[in-house]
């Protein structure tokens, strides 16, 4: 029975078979690494930005790419996002590492969508904060072409490893210390005990009270050394903190570029421009305004 | 080689494989791997899916401290927070549990649960000023919002990738194909939208 059904299978062979289609958007063109479909940029700045973005692929092979839309054609601009990004396959196809600025002024809607490669440079937490400190105040004023311009600048200076957060304010050093602290107990309790076990294994019986005492005693100022020790720290870093920066919240921020030899992707050399084949999986941050 | 092989072949059946071995390699345009590839796109979907659950899952204990800074007073959301963390942390995965109905369900239904207690939670957050202008939260705050949009695309594409293996186990020709050489792959369990998902959350003006 299996014979036969192999037999027959086989003769139907010579014909392909085709896969089921995917509903998604309609996407728009790649037509550079600009697509400026809402007519947001005037032609001046869109050519700065074009040629910003290729230095930055030339240098890096990061494909960045600003996308305005009339329509999100009632898809939420996460899900628009990372299906555009991979419709276009932005980034090299290895590396993963594009960006997109996806601006829809219509809904109101801004987003950066990071490729899987660039998520730990470009984090959500720094990708929101281009967002509201960069991106969102000149939208809110209607200058649209300021904030793709400083958000691109931002978004470069995030791969490039220059880029400053936001001065951070409130950030709690009430936790730091409480660690610090506990680091430095911990540490006078094991060389209090390290040293205890020492004294009591090398004196005879008649000294090994004596051994626990000094013990005793070792633990006890430890104790009490880590306390102040602590203490310290802790009164150091309240007053400290009301002035300096706090912990880092963001974890990006390395060089990840250089000097890599064969490029797959991105004909630009060409005058044109197309994606080198990479993914997305929906990091980067949205804002609307 | 070919007459060594040939030597040995005494039954039909034997002759039948080589013929398919020596087929095969033509065949791969006609889906005869079909099954076995899909199924590795499930599996690779899967695990996406689990890491991005588990890196919500790590986010969970840092927003939790935050906020407790800010609002302790709010122990029931908090509570409802952690315990529902601890659930997703606790159930240990059975191996089948692609192909397992109740243990997927039981995955689904907890990270749903965690889902839930965390919007209430987010919601709740809203009345309080200095927890939200505070760097640490906000910083918490986007990083949880995009591990939940991570969420949302790795569920699609294993929504999607399971579609597409449990069609060709049930369609022609993968039906037959399963038949004769795949018999041990399984229809997998796939996400459904809940109930919970469905409702519309309520804002509230007062």
């Amino acid at each position: 029975m299996r014979h036969r059904c192999l037999a027959i299978l086989l003769c139907f062979c010579a014909a392909g078979w085709s896969t089921l289609p995917q509903a998604a958007p309609a996407f728009p063109d790649l037509s550079g690494r600009v697509v400026d479909g809402a007519d947001l940029l005037p032609a001046s700045t869109e050519s700065q930005l074009i040629q910003k973005l290729a230095d930055h692929e030339r240098a890096t092979t990061n494909q960045v790419v600003v996308v305005t839309v009339d329509s999100l054609q009632s898809y939420t601009i996460e899900e628009y996002g990372y299906q555009l990004g991979r419709h276009w396959g932005i980034g090299q196809e290895k590396r993963n590492n594009g960006v997109l600025l996806i601006v829809a002024p219509v809904e109101r809607k801004v987003r950066i969508e990071v490729g899987y490669g660039l998520e730990g440079t470009l984090t959500d937490a720094l990708s929101h904060d281009i967002i509201q400190t960069k991106i969102l105040p000149q939208f809110r004023k209607n200058d649209y072409e300021a904030g793709i311009v400083q958000g691109v600048s931002a978004i470069l200076e995030v791969l490039e490893g220059t880029y400053e957060p936001a001065k951070e304010k409130g950030t709690l050093s009430l936790p730091d210390s409480f660690n610090q602290m506990i680091v430095i107990f911990i540490f006078g309790l094991v060389i209090g005990e390290f040293l205890a076990m020492t004294l009591r294994r090398s004196v005879s019986a008649t000294i090994v009270w004596a051994g626990i005492f000094l013990a005793a005693g070792f633990i006890a100022g430890a104790f009490a050394i880590g306390f102040l020790a602590g203490m310290v720290g802790f009164l150091f870093h309240l007053f400290n903190g009301a002035s300096g920066r706090g912990g880092g919240g963001y974890g990006g921020g390395y060089y990840s570029g250089g000097d890599y030899g064969g490029r797959s992707g991105g004909d630009w050399s060409r005058g044109g421009f197309s994606g080198g084949g990479g993914s997305f999986g929906g990091g980067g941050a949205s804002g609307s305004w | 080689m070919m007459a060594v092989i040939l030597s040995r072949v005494n039954t039909g059946k034997a002759a039948l494989t080589l013929l398919i071995l020596l087929l095969a390699s033509g065949l791969t345009g006609c889906g005869i791997n079909n099954i076995p590839t899909y199924d590795e796109t499930v599996k690779a979907n899967w695990s996406q899916v689990l890491n991005q659950y588990q890196r919500r899952s790590d986010l969970v204990p840092n927003l939790v401290n935050t906020v407790k800074g800010f609002a302790a007073q709010e122990r029931e959301v908090l509570t409802a927070v952690v315990e529902a963390r601890s659930r997703v942390a606790q159930t240990t995965l059975p191996k089948d549990i692609l192909t397992n109905k109740e243990a997927f369900q039981q995955f689904q239904q907890n990270q749903e649960a965690l889902s839930s207690a965390l919007s209430r939670l987010l919601v709740v957050v809203e009345r309080y000023p200095d927890l939200k202008s505070n760097q640490n939260f906000l910083t918490l705050q986007s990083q949880l919002e995009g591990t939940e949009n991570r969420i949302a695309v790795a569920r699609r594409d294993y929504i999607t990738a399971v579609q597409q293996y449990n069609t060709e186990l049930k369609t022609f020709p993968g039906r037959i194909w399963r038949f004769i050489l795949y018999s041990d792959y399984e229809v997998v369990e796939n996400f459904t939208v809940s109930e919970a998902a469905k409702e519309v959350p309520k804002v509230q003006f007062d």
